[in-house]
């Protein structure tokens, strides 16, 4: 793991890195925030570990912990909401086995709620590993996620 | 040493020319931006490929941005040779094969699938596409190109007109380039309607050498996607509008402000930054002046207030995304100290035309205080849902009914809920409001960032405002205290009207905490009011229904019956 810390803090050096984009490259490389990456990011920025803590919090997406293998986020925005996105989330919620945002007990699947995906003119939407599906209805959500299971 | 601006227009206009006549063959356009992969465009554009190799059928597909009529995505273009243009509506993967055989090899159009042709030539059955319903009232102008050109191709803007205003910019001083916008009687989008022609007069005034304009693409409202859908479909249109706007208030670099997570908004906007690198539109001597400006992504993470002006110049330092206390001003104090002044991506997309055009041609589009038009992110329960841009002054309703085609499945349209969370909730009966800043502010609705979401009478309002109240109190930035602790107060508050714990006096309680929450740092709490208020205002008697007969009328809150 603190090799690939390392890989892209390497890669940040030379391009005047922040806390906030030295984090975000770092989520979109390894998936979450690991423990070791904090002092890694404060010296690379020049920042105490508090700080980086600071932002990691701040920002709604970052992970301190590894995510499913998929990532489901189900949107709960009020264009969602008028158009049956509740019946989505509900169902949604159901076949994960979850109350919230959060992962399976198998670990496959970690669900976000999100309140817009910018799509709201194909509400209600959910996305799988980051492909959006518009239209949905609670049937074809459970549809796409078993077939996300059995993968 | 690059084209001049001349040999770069002839260049531009042959391979537009190309484009339009399908030189050298056929071109198939699918429109894969956010809205379009949303309905599965993605896999129209691989069914495409592989039928065109199964037939051995040579075309050249170019994915293109948002047309703006989202109802009927995946939509596909045909410029077939000899032909015009024809736009495609609903066109599934499974359809590919067959239309690709109809049209492609036997030469018929398949006019029951498609929207409409562009241009003067005629084909039987289908309509000139912006004489359909869903077009008839537009005015494009920011929207010029959208799902029109190839968005990563520079020369398609340029022969659209594109750079023309930077070249005619370059030829004034700035200060007749500021005059020239203040003329326009152009306002922000992204909210609050502020003269933008003012804005960068404080800017100019501002001493340098180092300036900044910065882009908020932030657009976390939801109901609002115009400003991604303007970036996926012709970013050229904005980061033209942003260089204008560099040499009017004599700035040095530009940040365009994006969440991380539009993968495609940021890839296209990248594409085209590098192109203008190439052609010499960006960093120093720009079209071989003394002129130089360069323009970078800053991405941010997930948080609403961090589309707030200071609080986006925090996340672009890479600090928590926490308002700052004003004064000072940006345009005095901006990001990383310096002068600075923020734009929404709508605002300055309508800078390159406004150059081009003059100022004079924008005012007269439009109202007395609000000029040009304005663009409207239809959702919700509507026929059409989309993206349009009509003039300003344009009524409510004929954007919902006559684009929009009105409500479903013959519902009654119920409310509508515009400008984002912090924006209002007003009654259907106040749909001949005409589209202007001052007249929807004046009806409690706030036009904003332009996302309208319609509301059929299955919704609840109490159930739509505590939707709208979770998602301010989740993305209060909890800097200040009225919003941190207020939007909680509210919420609960809203929480126990739909679950039948509500009490006389709770409305006028929400509004005081409303009224309370006026005082907090930045637009966040100080909006929280506008839903609230204007809830209340258009549907007391539903908030009664519930708090004093223990009832939901729309038969949504599952802790009360419908007829208590």
């Amino acid at each position: 793991m603190r090799e690939k810390v390392e890989k892209v803090i390497d890669s940040m050096k030379g391009k005047k890195p922040t806390i906030l984009s030295a984090l975000l490259a770092i989520q979109e490389e390894i998936g979450y925030i690991p423990k070791e990456a904090i002092p890694e990011v404060a010296g690379l920025v020049g920042a105490s570990a508090n700080e980086v803590y600071g932002v990691i919090t701040f920002y709604t997406h970052f992970r301190l912990e590894p995510p499913g293998e998929h990532f489901v986020e189900v949107c709960w925005g009020p264009s969602c909401h008028v158009c049956g996105g509740k019946e989505v989330m509900d169902a949604v919620l159901e076949e994960l086995g979850l109350s919230s945002d959060g992962t399976t007990k198998d670990k496959k699947l970690t669900l976000k709620r999100t309140s817009c995906a910018a799509a709201c003119a194909q509400g209600p939407v959910i996305s799988i590993d980051h492909n959006l599906r518009g239209r949905m209805t609670p049937e074809k959500a459970r549809e796409m996620l078993a077939r996300v299971k059995s993968r | 040493m690059p084209l001049s601006f001349d040999e770069l227009q002839q260049k531009a206009q042959k391979e537009w020319e190309a484009f339009q006549r399908a030189a050298p063959s056929t071109r198939i356009l699918v429109g894969t931006a956010t809205c379009g992969r949303a309905a599965g465009a993605q896999n129209v554009v691989e069914a495409f490929r592989k039928a065109l190799a199964q037939e051995g059928i040579h075309a050249l597909i170019h994915e293109v941005g948002c047309l703006g009529p989202c109802y009927a995505e995946p939509i596909v273009d045909i410029i077939k040779a000899g032909h015009p243009r024809i736009t495609y509506g609903n066109i599934t993967p499974e359809i590919v094969p067959q239309l690709v055989r109809d049209y492609l090899i036997n030469d018929n159009p398949r006019a029951d699938m498609a929207l409409g042709i562009h241009g003067d030539g005629k084909i039987d059955g289908i309509p000139n596409l912006f004489e359909i319903p869903f077009f008839k009232l537009q005015m494009r102008i920011a929207l010029r190109n959208s799902g029109i050109i190839d968005p990563i191709n520079i020369y398609h803007y340029i022969a659209n007109g594109g750079y023309s205003g930077l070249k005619k910019a370059l030829e004034m001083t700035s200060e007749q380039v500021v005059a020239e916008v203040q003329k326009s009687g152009l306002r922000g989008r992204g909210g609050a309607a502020f003269p933008t022609g003012q804005k960068w007069q404080f800017l100019l005034g501002a001493p340098g050498p180092t300036k900044y304009i910065l882009c908020n693409c932030e657009e976390g409202d939801p109901g609002a996607f115009n400003d991604k859908a303007i970036l996926e479909s012709d970013p050229h249109t904005l980061l033209e509008g942003m260089v204008i706007a560099g040499y009017a208030t004599k700035a040095t670099n530009g940040y365009v402000f994006i969440r991380y997570e539009h993968r495609e908004v940021i890839r296209r906007t990248q594409m085209a930054i590098n192109q203008m690198r190439e052609f010499g539109l960006l960093g120093s001597n720009i079209l071989g002046t003394s002129f130089g400006f360069d323009i970078s992504i800053a991405l941010t993470g997930e948080s609403y207030v961090s589309g707030e002006e200071t609080a986006l110049m925090e996340a672009i330092e890479g600090k928590r995304a926490m308002p700052r206390p004003r004064p000072p001003f940006p345009a005095q104090v901006g990001l990383w100290r310096k002068p600075s002044n923020i734009n929404n991506v709508k605002t300055l997309s309508y800078v390159p035309e406004i150059l081009r055009r003059g100022g004079e041609w924008y005012a007269g589009i439009g109202t007395e205080r609000s000029k040009g038009t304005a663009i409207v992110c239809l959702s919700g329960n509507i026929n059409r849902p989309g993206l349009a841009e009509v003039p300003m002054g344009t009524s409510l309703k004929s954007a919902i009914e006559e684009i929009g085609g009105g409500a479903p499945n013959g519902k009654q349209i119920k409310l509508l809920q515009t400008g984002g969370p912090l924006g209002g909730i007003i009654s259907a009966s106040q749909i001949e409001v005409p589209l202007d800043f001052d007249a929807m502010a004046g009806k409690g609705a706030i036009l904003g960032s332009g996302g309208i979401i319609v509301a059929d009478e299955r919704t609840c309002v109490v159930e739509l405002l505590k939707i709208l109240c979770t998602f301010i109190y989740e993305e209060s930035c909890g800097k200040c205290f009225p919003c941190r602790i207020g939007t909680a107060h509210i919420l609960d508050l809203v929480k126990d009207i739909t679950e039948g714990r509500g009490r006389p006096g709770d409305t006028e309680r929400l509004l005081a905490m409303g009224e309370t929450l006026t005082s907090s740092l930045c637009g966040h709490g100080q909006l929280t009011i506008s839903p609230i208020r204007s809830a209340i205002n258009y549907f007391g008697d539903e908030f009664k229904a519930h708090i004093e007969e223990k009832r939901c009328p729309a038969g949504v809150c599952k802790a009360l019956g419908r007829q208590g």
